[in-house]
Order: structure tokens, then C-alpha cells, then sequence
């Protein structure tokens, strides 16, 4: 299937599920795992109405009603087209087995489990094929609906000797959220590993010195995740008080 | 028949307590404390254009013990309060405190978990200016106010006595909830 096909059938998949939005790579979850929704492939993994803020308010100002499904973009299959075969063939080769791979809006992400990440992130780096040499960050991402694959952790990589980006994604379970780092490949990657510990609670294993970066040292919780409260205070103002922005009438 | 009838000419009469506040209204050291958008306009006031010189205090110190104002100009991160309430510590009284922009003086659009919602729960603020940011004239009426402020301070047994009165006045205040005024 060529990239065209690819974003052909994707289209049809969205004009199946409606409204679709997509909310990143789907990843598969640890082999130990069992679950049923949410990667690539399995269509819409739920759905989202109305706009942020408190649900059920009562609200019947006709606002909100959009409905919009979630689903992933699905593992591509072979042929990729452009240089991405080429790539797929390289990172196969070093896998042992053929690279999981989901290609969407003309961006490769290559699909790993966090054991294969060390290895592989070494062979990216210094492959002639791929020679990725500058990792400009690792981000988190929170999936509170994928069971056993909650925490994700992405890499973006840029060849500047290929003049080629890819995105290397990896996942762990909310109850056993370590990752390997990968400091000792990317030196550049030690604050970032940081940051995405604070605001995500991700653990890098093996990170020279893994403390919060952003918030105080003995703050509770990681602000980014999906059930973190906002928090912030009423504000009063000439007889009127407005609540926090997430406590404030829901128009869903 | 007052002592004024007797002096020679060329001789004024005045207090401590005034002499004292006009050499200091007219000798600030501000400290840098540039924490976001805020810096750029307190920068530019200091600059060729605005000429905080003019008023005796362009020169920003990086050094809290050289420096008796301190110009909150931004957003106070939970992270940062601490740091801010030492380089407070550090400078040598007397002191004072500008609250510059509305994130520094109430937490302004960041009403969340990240942010000091105001920068008096964490120092004491002589001056609260509003603007998001406020532009420099803002800033160089709130100098002048709070050089006024500065010049009718007390000394000695009436600074306490300001201070004990100042803060009756705040308690008594009432809480902008209860603001029945025109805007009601």
C-alpha cells in the first residue's frame, strides 16, 4: 500500500467513525497484558462531547453537542513509499523482526516496546543507514483509557545527515512506569528526562540524577497527567465570584 | 511667633522624618527580579526612550544586598517563591516591594496549581501596579507613587505606629465580595 492508500483508507476510516479525532500513536501493550482498546487498529476508542470542564451540569443552552470519536491512527503495512522502507529495513534488521511502524500526516513513528529502546536507540544513532545524531527532546503523553499502556514516552529524532525525522514512541503501564533512559545515548536528553519525570511520573532507569526539574522538589503528584486537578482559587470581584476555570459551567 | 520669625534668611525648617524620605525617594536601587513578560517593559523603562535616569534609578542591581526596591515583574512560579522571598531577605532595610502586572499581584490568568497567586503571600507589597503587561508609563506612575509613599514615611516610634495603622486599615477592609460601590 502506497503512502496515497494509506491516507486514502485512513480518510474512510474517518468518514465511518464521524467527527474522528486522533490523539497519537497507538501502542501495542507489554506481551504480559491483557486489553482490548486502544491501538492501532482497533477504531474508535472512545469518545469526547462538548468542550472541556464539568460534565453533566444541566446545561441545556444547545452548546455541545458535538460528539467527537477518538481513534488512533493503525499500524501501516509495507510498501511505506519514499525512504521509509529504506529505514524500516535498517531498524529490521537490528529488531529481529519487522519494525511496527504508523505513519500519519506524512510522519513516520516507529512503534517499540521499552526493553528493545536502549538497543535500538544506539543503532539509530550510529547506523550509517540511519544515523539519527540529534534527539531534540522526550515528551510524555498520557492515555488514561489504554489499560496496561497508560504512559507513553516519545522521542524525536532528526538525521542531519539524511535531512530525515522520525519519532520513536514506547509505552509503559500506569502501574509500573519505568522506561529506560537513554542519557547515555543522548546526553542532551538528561533535563528532558527530567521534565517528563516531574509532569508525568515517568522513571528513566539509569538516569544519573532523576529529580523533579519544573516543581519544588517535594511537590505531590505529576501536573500533567489527565486526572491531575487544575486546581487555582475563586476569584472575587465587586459581588461576583468566578470559579477556577475548570470548576466553571460546562456548555456539554 | 513661631522660631521661623528669628532665622536668618536662607534657612529652612523641616523634620528628620522629611529630610530622611527625600534623600531616600531619590536614591532607589531597584534589583532585577525580571521573571517574565513583565521584564521587558521594566527593561524598556530603564532604556533611552522611557529614562527611569531621570528619577535617579536606571541602574537595575544584580545584587540583592546593593538594592532597596525590588520590581516583581512577572508570573511567581511555586518553585520560584522561595527564592524570591531570600533575595528579599537579603536586601538591607529599609526596603520595598512593587508588584508589577497583575500575575505578580493576584496570580492574574494563571489562577492554577503552578502559580503564586499573588506575590504578597510571600513578601510584603508596598505597591500593587495593574496592566498585563503594564506599559512603562504604568510603571514609572507607580515609582512616582511610591516614591511619594516612601518620602511621608515614618521614622523610629511613628514607623511602628504607621505600621500597626496600616494594618488595622487592612483588616478592617472589606473583602471586594462586599463591595456594594457604584459598579454594583
Amino acid at each position: 500500500m502506497s503512502q496515497d492508500d494509506q491516507a486514502q483508507s485512513h480518510g474512510e476510516e474517518r468518514h465511518d467513525t464521524g467527527h474522528d479525532e486522533v490523539v497519537g500513536t497507538g501502542i501495542m501493550p507489554e506481551p504480559t497484558t491483557e486489553s482490548t482498546s486502544g491501538f492501532p487498529g482497533s477504531g474508535a476508542v472512545g469518545a469526547r462531547t462538548g468542550m472541556f470542564g464539568v460534565r453533566g451540569s444541566g446545561d441545556t443552552s444547545g452548546y455541545g453537542g458535538l460528539v467527537r470519536q477518538i481513534a488512533l491512527p493503525p499500524l501501516a503495512k509495507r510498501p511505506y513509499g519514499d525512504w521509509y522502507d529504506e529505514l524500516a529495513d535498517a531498524v529490521a534488521e537490528h529488531l529481529g523482526e519487522e519494525p511496527r511502524v504508523v505513519l500519519h500526516a506524512g510522519e513516520l513513528t516507529l512503534v517499540v516496546r521499552r526493553e528493545e529502546l536502549t538497543a535500538l536507540m544506539w543503532q539509530l544513532r550510529d547506523d550509517v543507514r540511519l544515523r539519527f545524531e540529534l534527539c531534540s527532546g522526550v515528551s510524555g503523553v498520557h492515555y488514561p483509557e489504554q489499560t496496561g499502556a497508560e504512559l507513553h514516552a516519545v522521542y524525536h529524532l532528526l538525521s542531519m545527515t539524511h535531512n530525515r525525522r522520525i519519532r520513536v514512541e514506547t509505552s509503559a503501564p500506569d502501574g509500573d512506569p519505568h522506561v529506560p533512559s537513554l542519557v547515555s545515548v543522548y546526553p542532551t536528553l538528561d533535563w528532558h528526562e527530567r521534565e517528563t519525570y516531574d509532569m508525568f511520573g515517568i522513571v528513566f532507569d539509569g538516569h544519573p540524577a532523576l529529580t523533579r526539574i519544573l516543581m519544588p522538589d517535594d511537590w505531590p503528584g505529576h501536573p500533567q497527567r489527565k486526572d491531575y486537578p487544575l486546581g487555582g482559587i475563586p476569584v472575587d470581584y465587586h459581588g461576583a465570584t468566578v470559579p477556577p476555570p475548570d470548576e466553571r459551567r460546562s456548555y456539554a | 511667633m513661631g522660631l521661623e520669625e528669628k532665622l536668618p534668611s536662607g534657612v529652612l525648617l523641616t523634620t528628620v522624618e522629611g529630610v530622611a524620605g527625600y534623600m531616600r525617594k531619590a536614591s532607589l536601587w531597584p534589583a532585577t527580579f525580571g521573571l517574565a513578560c513583565c521584564a521587558i517593559e521594566m527593561m524598556t523603562s530603564g532604556g533611552p526612550k522611557y529614562d527611569l535616569g531621570r528619577f535617579g534609578m536606571e541602574v537595575f542591581r544584580a545584587s540583592p544586598r546593593q538594592a532597596d526596591l525590588m520590581i516583581v515583574a512577572g508570573r511567581v512560579s511555586q518553585k520560584m517563591a522561595p527564592v524570591l522571598r531570600q533575595i528579599y531577605d537579603q536586601m538591607p532595610e529599609p526596603k520595598w516591594v512593587l508588584a508589577m502586572g497583575v500575575c505578580a499581584s493576584s496570580g492574574g490568568m494563571f489562577n492554577n496549581y503552578a502559580i503564586v497567586q499573588g506575590v504578597d503571600h510571600v513578601v510584603p507589597v508596598d505597591m500593587y501596579l495593574p496592566g498585563c503587561p503594564p506599559r512603562p508609563e504604568m510603571l514609572i506612575d507607580a515609582i512616582l507613587k511610591l516614591h511619594d509613599q516612601i518620602q511621608h514615611g515614618r521614622l523610629g516610634g511613628n514607623k511602628q505606629e504607621q505600621v500597626v495603622n496600616n494594618e488595622n486599615a487592612a483588616l478592617r477592609a472589606l473583602p471586594l465580595i462586599e463591595d456594594k460601590g457604584l459598579l454594583r
